[in-house]
């Protein structure tokens, strides 16, 4: 079995915070068209590790690589935060929801495809006296945001506001918001968390739809139901290290991840030296 | 070299002053978020209040400068201290928790209200007195230029470093500095561990509008003429002391305070005496943008 | 002072604490005087002042308890007021644009000019609403910009004799690029930083005209500036061919030059509310709204927050730097007294009562400030004093502003109002 291209490519990558190292020598891979799951005790890293790939912390030292189908390749961690969504085409979700509440559902999904719809400034303002081709652009979009809404089972509430939602359909429309600016991987930091288990198995769903249609998926999770059920490959982080790194059945037998989780074994902070070698 | 000198002695004077007012800003930034618009004008009315208390009392035949500053300063800062609770139950209070810009607007219009009252009450001109403290003593002299530190700007020193003191004790040695420091670390919280954050937040206006009042004092002794509109310059100079120094740092503020005093005088020694006002704020915002959180204020670190 | 409502008991005391407060804070500065003699201060007692102050304070204290006592229950009267403006706000819009246009047919020369005034402050509350409103950037220095504008205009126009037409867009794209040149660096901070820097930029423009003699005329202003023309027609009664009386055969009368004024200020301030309107539903309007709603959001979905923010900055300096073009050629002089910070408070003010990206919540308060200071010119001493007041009751009584609640800018239905709780201010 072949295994599918390498779509992100982290090494070596250290992030520290004044004194802190939050991550630390952190190797791995995500690849193109898998759903790759970052799981870890709380505070071990992962939405470190998420916000230095979406360009919200500049690391410390490391590389992370981002190789497109045409063989164009983005070193995430030199380009502008807002470039790494625009030009890298890497999307993500927030632990708490980042809704543009006071805005309607449709409308949080016309402002992720902003991009698209307006090329330059110059072209944004040309569209105040109907130049520029907008029109058409604006069609384009709203049948796109139109397919993502009954995608996740919101054209009903199109027209109403974000913040109105309750919890599940907020997490549904972040990841459709997501989903807007056609991302190539598509970072999700906690998306089951506060979901009933009716709402976790439609958010499975989802993001095995999300596979299917092309876009790979990083994933940060505690739910291990749906880590286990739709994760092609899971990266386990304790105190900033990589502690293992395979299937959800290799991970799963792993006894370091065992003992990470119960909080057995020898002293956490100070994790004997295969780890590192065991990364490879 | 003497000159310079000269100018820094002057700057400390002055920045003291402005520490002392940009204290309350800070104070009142750091528990509840909001830029107090009007806490210029509580100065600008404690000023006043001071003077008035000084005319009454020579009208008593009080003669000695000591016991007429001291009786006047104890007068004018009960008075101010109420100015500075009614502002915050009658203007703030009411908005609290509700949205960033009304408690705003609302300062604004406190601080329109004071200057204008103060002007329809007393009037537009501007009122002097003679120095009430004189003489200096020459520290150096050098190629015929006498470097003098006068007797008031020693006044101004110890009597700010006196005050600062006190305050410096009661924010960190008392139940009522715990309490705000507790408040302005989360008020929420706060309030749900038993501590009358309405109260805390009032004496935080209360010990605000003293410490303005004393600067109000010393300006009036230092300058020896006040008008109702001294409240706005001071207090946008003292608000950017504030930011520079890091807001919410009570240290910060009087550093900010003394780096705006030693900017306005040194530029008015060296460059041109009507753009210093232009200096200090080009400081300001060459400082924020390459130190976002100001000098001493707590890095910023966005949470996402 | 619990929000419950008090027993007359209650009341009685609550009042006479306040009144006792009044006292406190009034016995200074009103009940004595600071009156300049030849041998220095002197005070005046103004026992019956003070005794008047501290019984109004108490009374009113009384009366506003026994009315929160017995007043009806349910919302308060100014939210209900708010709803049936932010409803009828369909009805409203167009009524109360008829009645601006028609304003000449039926108003006086002091109708006219206050009309002129008021259209002033709806523009610049327009081009400020881009900035605060729809982007949620906090700018405390908005008068700038207008002055910006008017200086622009009235040394181009007074050196290189241009006409107004000519100058206006030339007086905006200067103000807007003042607009970029200064946000560029401070955008990047945020909330009251931002606040604190854009004011302090206002007072270093006012300083500066102030002491650039050379180029401004200093304190004493520019005189003499151009009026506009109408087609090159000029308003005057010198009975030339080319003034607007003689080409029209007409009588001449200055009422000519005041309507055609009042058209130009509102042919400007419709022309800020149009293009405001269509941006709002545009990629660049919507980009600004969810910069407004959360920043970090936006930067995740691949929006250039800075060159946003930089747009929203630069299109209300574009519209302060057309209605200040249009303050000079009104006033044709300009000193650098009339872009005090005062101003900058005042458009702001005016914003947030309007209710924060409502247009026609802007025009309302406009009129109602504007207009409502003008009812008092009789009593100048106390105007200021008022307005003031004024300023702090209307945000105790409506934080939210007059027409809170945003419309949608696009929708697959109807669109619906959303409630004002929902509809974050900013924090930038």
């Amino acid at each position: 079995m072949a295994a599918p291209a390498p779509l992100l490519e982290v090494t070596h990558l250290l992030m520290r915070f004044g004194g802190l190292t939050a991550v630390s020598d952190l190797d791995f891979v995500a690849r193109t068209g898998e759903i790759t799951a970052v799981i870890g005790p709380n505070g071990a890293g992962k939405t470190t590790v998420f916000n230095c790939i979406t360009g919200f912390y500049r690391p410390t030292s490391g590389a992370l690589a981002l190789m497109h189908a045409d063989g164009h390749r983005y070193a995430l961690e030199r380009l502008p935060g807002h470039q790494i969504a625009r030009r890298a085409k890497v999307a993500r979700t927030f632990q708490n929801i980042r809704l543009f509440a006071g805005m309607t559902v449709l409308e949080n999904l016309m402002v992720a495809q902003h991009n698209a719809l307006m090329p330059s400034v110059v072209n944004g303002l040309l569209a105040v006296f109907g130049l520029g081709g907008h029109r058409a652009a604006e069609r384009v979009a709203l049948d796109k945001a139109r397919g993502w809404l009954d995608t996740i089972g919101l054209l009903d509430r199109a027209d109403d506001p974000a913040g109105a939602l309750p919890y599940g359909a907020q997490r549904r429309l972040e990841i459709a918001r997501a989903m807007c600016i056609d991302p190539v991987l598509l970072c999700l930091d906690e998306p089951a968390a506060g979901l009933n288990p009716r709402e976790s198995e439609e958010l499975s769903e989802l993001l095995t739809r999300i596979r299917a249609g092309g876009c790979s998926i990083l994933l940060i999770e505690h739910d291990m139901g749906v880590v286990m059920r739709i994760s092609d490959h899971i990266v386990v982080l304790d105190h900033g290290k990589k502690i293992s790194d395979g299937t959800p059945a290799e991970v799963r037998a792993d006894p370091r991840v065992i003992a990470a989780y119960l909080g057995e074994g020898d002293e956490d902070e100070e994790p004997a030296p295969h780890d590192a070698s065991a990364a490879a | 070299m003497a000159y310079a000198l000269q100018q820094l002695i002057n700057g400390v004077t002055l920045g003291m002053i402005y520490g002392l007012i940009a204290v309350g800003y800070t104070m009142v930034y750091g528990i509840i978020g909001m830029i107090n618009f009007a806490h210029g004008d509580v100065f600008m009315v404690g000023a006043f209040l001071t003077l008035i208390g000084l005319v009454l009392l020579a009208g008593f035949g009080i003669t000695s400068v000591p016991i007429a500053l001291a009786l006047a300063f104890i007068a004018a800062a009960a008075l101010s201290a109420i100015y500075g609770w009614t502002i915050e139950r009658v203007a703030y209070r009411p908005l609290r928790g509700s949205f960033r810009l009304a408690p705003l607007i609302s300062a604004i219009g406190m601080s329109i209200v004071l200057q204008n009252f103060v002007q329809v009450s007393q009037g537009a001109r501007d009122y002097n007195i003679e120095p009430l403290i004189p003489g200096s003593i020459t520290v150096m002299t050098q190629g015929g230029f006498a470097v003098e530190l006068s007797w008031m700007q020693v006044l101004i020193t110890v009597v700010t470093l006196a005050l600062l003191a006190v305050f410096t004790w009661l924010v960190t040695r008392t139940p009522l500095g715990r309490a705000m420091r507790a408040c302005e670390q989360d008020l929420k919280m706060a309030s749900l561990l038993g501590i009358d954050t309405d109260r805390t937040i009032s004496l935080t206006f209360v010990i605000g509008a003293v410490l303005a009042t004393a600067a109000g004092m010393l300006f009036l002794l230092y300058y020896g003429s006040i008008n109702f509109y001294i409240g706005f310059t001071a207090g946008v100079k003292a608000f950017t002391a504030a930011v520079l120094g890091g807001i919410g740092s009570l240290p910060g503020a009087v550093l900010g305070g003394l780096a705006i005093g030693l900017i306005e005088s040194l530029w008015s020694g060296y460059a041109s005496v009507p753009y210093k006002n232009v200096a200090a704020f080009s400081v300001l915002a060459i400082v924020l943008i390459f130190m976002p959180s100001g000098l001493l204020g707590r890095a910023d670190i966005e949470k996402v | 002072m619990s929000g419950r409502p008090a027993g007359p008991a209650a009341a009685l005391r609550d009042a006479a604490l306040s009144a006792l407060v009044a006292l406190g804070l009034f016995a200074g500065l009103i009940g004595l005087h600071l009156v300049p003699t030849d041998n220095g201060l002197r005070l005046v007692g103004r026992p019956w002042a003070l005794a008047i102050v501290v019984l109004a304070v108490f009374v009113g204290r009384l009366l506003l308890l026994t009315w929160q006592r017995v007043r009806p229950s349910g919302a308060p009267a100014t939210r209900r007021l708010a709803e049936a403006v932010t409803h009828a706000g369909r009805y409203v819009a167009p009524v109360f644009l008829l009645a601006a246009v028609a304003l000449p047919l039926y108003g006086g020369r002091y109708m006219l000019d206050t009309g002129i005034l008021v259209l002033t402050y709806v523009m610049l509350g327009w081009g400020l609403t881009i900035v605060v409103g729809l982007a949620g950037l906090l700018d405390l220095g908005y008068v700038a910009f207008y002055a910006v504008g008017a200086y622009s205009y009235a040394l181009l126009a007074t050196n290189f004799h241009l006409g107004f037409w000519t100058l206006l867009p030339v007086s905006g794209i200067l103000a807007a690029l003042w607009g970029v040149m200064l946000g560029f660096p401070v955008l990047r901070l945020r909330g009251d930083y931002l606040a604190i820097v854009t004011l302090a930029f206002g007072e270093i423009i006012r300083v500066v005209l102030i002491n650039w003699t050379s180029l401004t005329g200093g304190s004493n202003g520019i005189t003499d500036i151009p009026r506009p023309t109408l087609f090159g027609l000029k308003f005057n009664g010198s009975g030339d061919p080319d003034t607007f009386a003689t080409f029209f055969h007409l009588p001449y009368s200055v009422t000519q030059r005041f309507v055609f004024l009042y058209y130009v200020i509102l042919a400007l301030a419709l022309l800020t509310n149009w293009v405001s309107l269509r941006l709002r539903r545009l990629p660049l309007g919507r980009a600004w709204e969810a910069l407004r709603e959360d920043e970090v959001a936006c930067r995740a979905l691949g929006i250039n927050v800075t060159i946003t923010k930089l747009t929203a900055f630069g299109m209300g300096a574009m519209f302060g730097g057309f209605a200040g073009a249009f303050f000079a050629t009104r006033q044709g002089f300009i000193s650098p007294e009339s872009f005090n910070f005062m101003e900058s408070a005042l458009v702001l003010s005016i914003v947030v009562l309007g209710g924060l990206g409502s247009q026609l919540g802007v025009a309302l308060a406009a009129v109602v400030m504007i207009g409502g200071s003008e009812l008092f010119r009789d009593f100048d001493e106390y105007r200021m004093l008022i307005f003031g007041l004024a300023l702090v009751v209307m945000m105790v009584l409506r934080p939210r502003g007059l027409v809170a609640g945003r419309t949608p800018s696009i929708a697959l239905g109807a669109r619906r109002e959303i409630a004002a709780e929902l509809v974050a201010q900013g924090r930038g």
